[in-house]
Protein backbone atom coordinates (compact mmCIF):
# COMPACT_ATOMS: atom_id res chain seq x y z
CA UNK A 1 0.00 0.00 0.00
CA UNK A 2 2.95 2.23 1.08
CA UNK A 3 4.16 1.43 -2.00
CA UNK A 4 1.56 2.09 -4.55
CA UNK A 5 1.24 5.22 -2.54
CA UNK A 6 5.15 6.50 -2.40
CA UNK A 7 5.11 5.76 -6.21
CA UNK A 8 1.60 7.68 -7.14
CA UNK A 9 3.30 10.47 -5.24
CA UNK A 10 6.83 9.84 -7.27
CA UNK A 11 5.06 9.89 -10.45
CA UNK A 12 3.07 12.85 -9.44
CA UNK A 13 6.51 14.45 -8.81
CA UNK A 14 7.68 13.55 -11.48
CA UNK A 15 4.97 15.11 -13.71
CA UNK A 16 5.04 17.95 -11.92
CA UNK A 17 8.79 18.54 -12.92
CA UNK A 18 8.10 17.78 -16.26
CA UNK A 19 5.55 20.11 -16.58
CA UNK A 20 7.98 22.92 -15.02
CA UNK A 21 10.85 21.85 -17.73
CA UNK A 22 7.72 22.01 -20.42
CA UNK A 23 7.00 26.21 -19.36
CA UNK A 24 10.80 27.49 -19.24
CA UNK A 25 12.76 24.54 -20.48
CA UNK A 26 15.28 25.55 -17.64
CA UNK A 27 13.33 24.12 -14.23
CA UNK A 28 15.34 22.42 -11.70
CA UNK A 29 14.45 18.96 -11.49
CA UNK A 30 14.84 17.34 -8.32
CA UNK A 31 14.36 13.36 -7.02
CA UNK A 32 12.85 14.89 -3.78
CA UNK A 33 9.35 16.49 -4.22
CA UNK A 34 9.61 20.58 -5.01
CA UNK A 35 7.69 22.29 -2.02
CA UNK A 36 8.64 25.59 -3.22
CA UNK A 37 6.09 28.25 -2.12
CA UNK A 38 5.08 26.03 0.37
CA UNK A 39 2.99 28.20 3.27
CA UNK A 40 4.07 26.06 5.66
CA UNK A 41 7.53 25.17 7.51
CA UNK A 42 8.09 28.61 8.12
CA UNK A 43 10.08 28.46 10.99
CA UNK A 44 11.12 27.22 14.60
CA UNK A 45 12.23 28.27 17.82
CA UNK A 46 13.59 25.88 19.49
CA UNK A 47 16.52 24.91 22.21
CA UNK A 48 20.27 24.06 20.76
CA UNK A 49 22.26 21.69 23.52
CA UNK A 50 24.12 24.69 24.75
CA UNK A 51 20.26 25.83 25.87
CA UNK A 52 20.21 28.23 23.22
CA UNK A 53 17.25 29.24 21.48
CA UNK A 54 17.58 28.87 17.90
CA UNK A 55 14.86 30.09 14.64
CA UNK A 56 15.75 30.05 11.19
CA UNK A 57 17.11 33.16 10.78
CA UNK A 58 20.75 32.05 12.66
CA UNK A 59 21.45 29.77 9.63
CA UNK A 60 20.63 32.44 6.85
CA UNK A 61 23.52 31.58 4.37
CA UNK A 62 23.20 28.20 4.66
CA UNK A 63 21.55 25.03 2.94
CA UNK A 64 18.82 23.66 5.85
CA UNK A 65 18.18 19.78 6.27
CA UNK A 66 15.81 19.73 9.09
CA UNK A 67 14.18 16.36 10.48
CA UNK A 68 12.24 14.96 13.38
CA UNK A 69 14.04 12.01 15.06
CA UNK A 70 14.80 10.25 18.35
CA UNK A 71 17.55 8.57 19.65
CA UNK A 72 16.00 5.87 20.99
CA UNK A 73 15.40 4.70 17.25
CA UNK A 74 17.41 2.18 16.35
CA UNK A 75 16.86 1.92 12.83
CA UNK A 76 15.39 5.21 10.26
CA UNK A 77 17.01 8.00 12.45
CA UNK A 78 20.64 6.76 12.72
CA UNK A 79 20.39 6.07 9.25
CA UNK A 80 18.79 9.20 8.00
CA UNK A 81 21.91 11.02 10.36
CA UNK A 82 24.30 8.56 8.37
CA UNK A 83 22.56 9.56 4.91
CA UNK A 84 22.89 12.96 6.05
CA UNK A 85 26.84 12.46 6.63
CA UNK A 86 27.41 10.88 3.90
CA UNK A 87 25.47 13.54 1.41
CA UNK A 88 27.96 16.07 3.38
CA UNK A 89 30.58 14.48 2.17
CA UNK A 90 30.22 13.80 -0.98
CA UNK A 91 29.67 17.47 -1.70
CA UNK A 92 32.95 18.39 -0.69
CA UNK A 93 33.45 21.98 -0.21
CA UNK A 94 30.25 22.67 -0.47
CA UNK A 95 29.39 20.45 2.23
CA UNK A 96 30.23 23.38 4.63
CA UNK A 97 27.21 25.27 2.90
CA UNK A 98 24.68 22.69 4.46
CA UNK A 99 23.56 22.15 7.93
CA UNK A 100 21.80 19.39 9.24
CA UNK A 101 19.31 20.02 12.16
CA UNK A 102 17.75 17.07 13.92
CA UNK A 103 14.89 18.00 15.60
CA UNK A 104 13.75 15.65 18.34
CA UNK A 105 10.26 14.08 18.99
CA UNK A 106 11.08 12.55 22.14
CA UNK A 107 12.49 15.53 24.43
CA UNK A 108 11.41 13.25 27.71
CA UNK A 109 14.38 11.55 26.96
CA UNK A 110 16.45 13.38 24.61
CA UNK A 111 18.22 15.67 27.00
CA UNK A 112 20.23 18.53 25.64
CA UNK A 113 23.72 16.67 26.35
CA UNK A 114 22.16 13.41 24.96
CA UNK A 115 21.14 15.27 21.66
CA UNK A 116 24.71 16.70 21.51
CA UNK A 117 26.52 13.36 22.03
CA UNK A 118 24.09 11.55 19.55
CA UNK A 119 24.20 14.08 16.17
CA UNK A 120 27.94 14.82 16.74
CA UNK A 121 28.37 11.14 16.54
CA UNK A 122 27.33 11.88 12.70
CA UNK A 123 29.18 14.78 12.34
CA UNK A 124 30.47 17.76 14.44
CA UNK A 125 28.40 19.98 12.72
CA UNK A 126 24.97 18.52 13.37
CA UNK A 127 22.88 20.22 15.16
CA UNK A 128 20.22 18.40 17.66
CA UNK A 129 16.73 21.04 18.90
CA UNK A 130 14.72 20.48 21.13
CA UNK A 131 11.97 22.33 23.06
CA UNK A 132 9.28 21.67 25.95
CA UNK A 133 6.31 19.11 24.99
CA UNK A 134 4.24 21.81 23.12
CA UNK A 135 7.33 23.60 21.45
CA UNK A 136 7.86 20.05 19.98
CA UNK A 137 4.21 19.46 18.72
CA UNK A 138 3.89 23.35 17.40
CA UNK A 139 7.32 22.89 15.35
CA UNK A 140 5.93 19.45 14.24
CA UNK A 141 2.30 21.30 13.28
CA UNK A 142 4.18 23.85 11.36
CA UNK A 143 5.53 20.95 8.91
CA UNK A 144 2.82 18.98 8.63
CA UNK A 145 4.47 16.51 10.03
CA UNK A 146 2.98 13.57 12.71
CA UNK A 147 4.25 11.92 15.55
CA UNK A 148 3.21 10.01 18.51
CA UNK A 149 4.43 7.60 21.33
CA UNK A 150 3.67 3.79 20.89
CA UNK A 151 3.71 2.03 24.31
CA UNK A 152 5.92 -1.02 24.36
CA UNK A 153 6.20 -3.25 27.13
CA UNK A 154 7.25 -0.95 29.89
CA UNK A 155 8.26 1.69 27.58
CA UNK A 156 7.50 3.74 24.91
CA UNK A 157 8.62 4.11 21.26
CA UNK A 158 7.71 6.85 18.84
CA UNK A 159 6.16 6.93 15.29
CA UNK A 160 7.14 10.20 13.49
CA UNK A 161 7.20 11.72 9.75
CA UNK A 162 10.32 10.62 7.88
CA UNK A 163 10.41 13.40 5.24
CA UNK A 164 13.47 15.82 5.39
CA UNK A 165 12.97 19.44 4.79
CA UNK A 166 15.31 21.57 2.80
CA UNK A 167 16.23 25.13 2.80
CA UNK A 168 17.66 27.25 0.81
CA UNK A 169 20.14 30.03 1.80
CA UNK A 170 18.12 32.41 1.69
CA UNK A 171 15.23 30.20 4.73
CA UNK A 172 12.87 29.77 1.86
CA UNK A 173 11.45 25.66 2.25
CA UNK A 174 12.02 24.57 -1.06
CA UNK A 175 12.15 20.48 -0.87
CA UNK A 176 10.80 17.59 0.94
CA UNK A 177 12.72 14.07 0.48
CA UNK A 178 11.37 10.98 1.37
CA UNK A 179 13.44 8.86 3.40
CA UNK A 180 13.88 6.00 0.20
CA UNK A 181 15.89 8.39 -1.60
CA UNK A 182 19.65 8.02 -0.96
CA UNK A 183 22.86 9.54 0.10
CA UNK A 184 23.74 10.47 -3.59
CA UNK A 185 20.08 11.87 -4.51
CA UNK A 186 20.02 14.05 -1.54
CA UNK A 187 23.99 14.72 -3.12
CA UNK A 188 22.09 15.86 -6.05
CA UNK A 189 19.33 18.08 -5.49
CA UNK A 190 21.12 19.66 -2.98
CA UNK A 191 24.14 20.33 -6.04
CA UNK A 192 20.94 21.59 -8.12
CA UNK A 193 18.98 23.89 -5.38
CA UNK A 194 22.98 25.39 -5.39
CA UNK A 195 23.45 25.72 -8.58
CA UNK A 196 20.05 27.49 -9.45
CA UNK A 197 20.63 29.66 -6.84
CA UNK A 198 23.85 31.17 -7.85
CA UNK B 1 17.19 -41.79 -5.99
CA UNK B 2 16.43 -37.83 -5.71
CA UNK B 3 13.01 -38.48 -4.59
CA UNK B 4 14.20 -40.62 -1.72
CA UNK B 5 16.92 -38.38 -0.70
CA UNK B 6 13.98 -35.57 -0.95
CA UNK B 7 11.53 -37.75 0.93
CA UNK B 8 14.08 -38.18 3.89
CA UNK B 9 15.04 -34.23 3.71
CA UNK B 10 11.39 -34.08 4.25
CA UNK B 11 10.99 -36.50 6.94
CA UNK B 12 14.08 -34.71 8.94
CA UNK B 13 12.60 -30.77 8.70
CA UNK B 14 9.61 -32.31 9.92
CA UNK B 15 11.35 -34.52 12.98
CA UNK B 16 10.29 -32.75 16.08
CA UNK B 17 13.74 -32.39 16.94
CA UNK B 18 15.44 -28.68 18.32
CA UNK B 19 13.97 -25.79 16.66
CA UNK B 20 17.91 -25.57 15.30
CA UNK B 21 17.84 -22.09 14.55
CA UNK B 22 21.52 -20.71 13.11
CA UNK B 23 22.17 -16.77 13.83
CA UNK B 24 24.23 -15.26 10.64
CA UNK B 25 25.95 -11.83 10.96
CA UNK B 26 24.75 -10.79 14.55
CA UNK B 27 25.17 -7.17 14.93
CA UNK B 28 24.64 -4.52 17.52
CA UNK B 29 24.55 -0.47 16.78
CA UNK B 30 26.64 1.25 18.87
CA UNK B 31 25.52 4.34 21.44
CA UNK B 32 26.72 7.12 22.95
CA UNK B 33 27.35 7.64 26.69
CA UNK B 34 23.91 8.84 27.27
CA UNK B 35 21.91 6.39 25.18
CA UNK B 36 19.84 4.16 26.74
CA UNK B 37 18.55 1.95 24.09
CA UNK B 38 19.95 0.28 20.38
CA UNK B 39 19.06 -2.57 17.96
CA UNK B 40 20.53 -5.72 17.44
CA UNK B 41 20.12 -7.15 13.87
CA UNK B 42 20.48 -10.87 12.44
CA UNK B 43 19.94 -13.26 9.95
CA UNK B 44 17.93 -16.04 11.57
CA UNK B 45 17.60 -19.84 9.89
CA UNK B 46 15.35 -22.01 11.32
CA UNK B 47 15.78 -25.76 9.97
CA UNK B 48 12.60 -27.61 11.46
CA UNK B 49 10.64 -23.37 11.61
CA UNK B 50 10.14 -21.99 15.36
CA UNK B 51 9.30 -18.44 16.34
CA UNK B 52 11.43 -15.92 18.07
CA UNK B 53 9.50 -15.20 21.18
CA UNK B 54 12.13 -12.99 23.08
CA UNK B 55 15.24 -12.79 24.32
CA UNK B 56 17.64 -11.37 27.21
CA UNK B 57 21.40 -9.40 27.53
CA UNK B 58 23.73 -8.55 30.30
CA UNK B 59 23.77 -5.14 28.38
CA UNK B 60 20.26 -4.68 28.89
CA UNK B 61 17.33 -4.25 31.67
CA UNK B 62 14.86 -5.50 28.86
CA UNK B 63 15.00 -6.87 25.54
CA UNK B 64 11.63 -6.36 23.35
CA UNK B 65 11.08 -7.45 19.03
CA UNK B 66 10.34 -4.53 17.38
CA UNK B 67 9.23 -3.93 13.81
CA UNK B 68 9.72 -1.00 12.06
CA UNK B 69 7.32 -0.19 8.54
CA UNK B 70 7.33 3.31 6.55
CA UNK B 71 3.97 3.69 5.61
CA UNK B 72 3.19 6.99 3.92
CA UNK B 73 6.74 7.94 4.72
CA UNK B 74 5.50 7.81 8.31
CA UNK B 75 7.98 5.75 10.10
CA UNK B 76 5.53 3.31 12.23
CA UNK B 77 7.12 1.35 14.88
CA UNK B 78 5.50 -1.09 17.17
CA UNK B 79 6.18 -4.07 19.67
CA UNK B 80 5.47 -7.78 17.83
CA UNK B 81 5.24 -10.46 20.90
CA UNK B 82 6.86 -12.65 18.35
CA UNK B 83 8.89 -13.49 14.27
CA UNK B 84 7.98 -16.63 12.61
CA UNK B 85 10.72 -18.08 11.25
CA UNK B 86 9.31 -20.42 8.64
CA UNK B 87 11.68 -23.54 8.17
CA UNK B 88 14.30 -22.68 5.20
CA UNK B 89 13.80 -19.68 5.27
CA UNK B 90 16.36 -16.98 6.28
CA UNK B 91 14.68 -14.26 8.31
CA UNK B 92 16.38 -10.90 8.34
CA UNK B 93 16.35 -8.64 11.32
CA UNK B 94 17.93 -5.43 9.57
CA UNK B 95 17.27 -1.43 9.28
CA UNK B 96 13.67 -1.01 7.22
CA UNK B 97 12.26 -4.32 9.33
CA UNK B 98 12.46 -6.29 12.51
CA UNK B 99 15.05 -5.78 15.11
CA UNK B 100 15.83 -7.18 18.69
CA UNK B 101 15.68 -3.92 20.90
CA UNK B 102 18.19 -3.35 23.76
CA UNK B 103 16.67 -1.12 26.24
CA UNK B 104 17.78 0.37 29.57
CA UNK B 105 21.41 -0.06 28.56
CA UNK B 106 23.62 -0.28 31.75
CA UNK B 107 26.23 1.04 29.55
CA UNK B 108 27.18 2.23 26.47
CA UNK B 109 28.06 -0.42 23.54
CA UNK B 110 31.08 0.95 21.56
CA UNK B 111 31.84 -0.16 18.17
CA UNK B 112 34.26 -3.42 18.72
CA UNK B 113 32.59 -4.66 21.78
CA UNK B 114 30.91 -7.88 21.73
CA UNK B 115 27.28 -8.04 22.97
CA UNK B 116 26.02 -11.57 24.72
CA UNK B 117 22.30 -12.54 23.72
CA UNK B 118 20.07 -14.83 24.33
CA UNK B 119 17.45 -15.45 21.88
CA UNK B 120 14.59 -17.33 23.08
CA UNK B 121 12.92 -19.42 20.16
CA UNK B 122 9.60 -21.79 20.42
CA UNK B 123 9.61 -25.03 18.34
CA UNK B 124 6.95 -25.52 16.06
CA UNK B 125 5.85 -27.78 19.31
CA UNK B 126 5.65 -25.53 21.18
CA UNK B 127 9.31 -26.34 23.12
CA UNK B 128 11.11 -23.48 24.40
CA UNK B 129 14.65 -23.21 23.63
CA UNK B 130 17.52 -20.52 23.87
CA UNK B 131 20.28 -19.61 21.24
CA UNK B 132 23.25 -17.95 22.39
CA UNK B 133 24.40 -14.99 20.58
CA UNK B 134 27.62 -13.06 20.18
CA UNK B 135 27.12 -9.84 18.48
CA UNK B 136 29.75 -7.20 17.27
CA UNK B 137 29.01 -3.87 17.66
CA UNK B 138 29.14 -1.98 14.86
CA UNK B 139 29.47 2.41 14.92
CA UNK B 140 26.20 4.16 15.23
CA UNK B 141 26.93 5.27 11.91
CA UNK B 142 26.85 2.01 10.14
CA UNK B 143 24.80 1.77 7.34
CA UNK B 144 22.03 -1.10 6.96
CA UNK B 145 22.71 -4.37 6.18
CA UNK B 146 26.70 -3.47 6.89
CA UNK B 147 27.17 -1.45 3.99
CA UNK B 148 26.03 -4.90 1.31
CA UNK B 149 22.79 -3.14 0.65
CA UNK B 150 24.38 0.37 0.50
CA UNK B 151 22.03 2.68 2.77
CA UNK B 152 18.35 2.09 2.40
CA UNK B 153 16.26 -0.35 1.09
CA UNK B 154 12.40 -0.51 2.26
CA UNK B 155 9.57 0.59 0.17
CA UNK B 156 11.70 1.63 -3.10
CA UNK B 157 12.70 -2.35 -3.54
CA UNK B 158 10.54 -3.93 -6.09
Amino acid sequence: MAVVRFWKMALAAGLAALTFAGCDGGAPRFAGIDITGADWGRDFRLQDPDGRTRTLADFRGKYVLLFFGFTHCPDVCPTALTRAAEMKRSLGADGSRVQVIFVTVDPERDTPQLLREYTGAFDPTFLGLRGDAEATKRTADEFKAFYEKVPTGASYTMNHTAFTYVFDATGRLRLSLPHSMTAAQFAADLRTLMKNAS
Amino acid sequence: MRSILLASALCLAALPAAAQVTVKDPWVRATVPQQKATGAFMKLDSAAGARLIGGSSPVAGRVELHEMKMENNVMKMREVKGIDLPPGKTVELEPGGYHVMLLDLKHQVKAGDVVPLSLVVQTELGKIETVEVKAPVRPLNASAGGGEHGGMHMDMKH
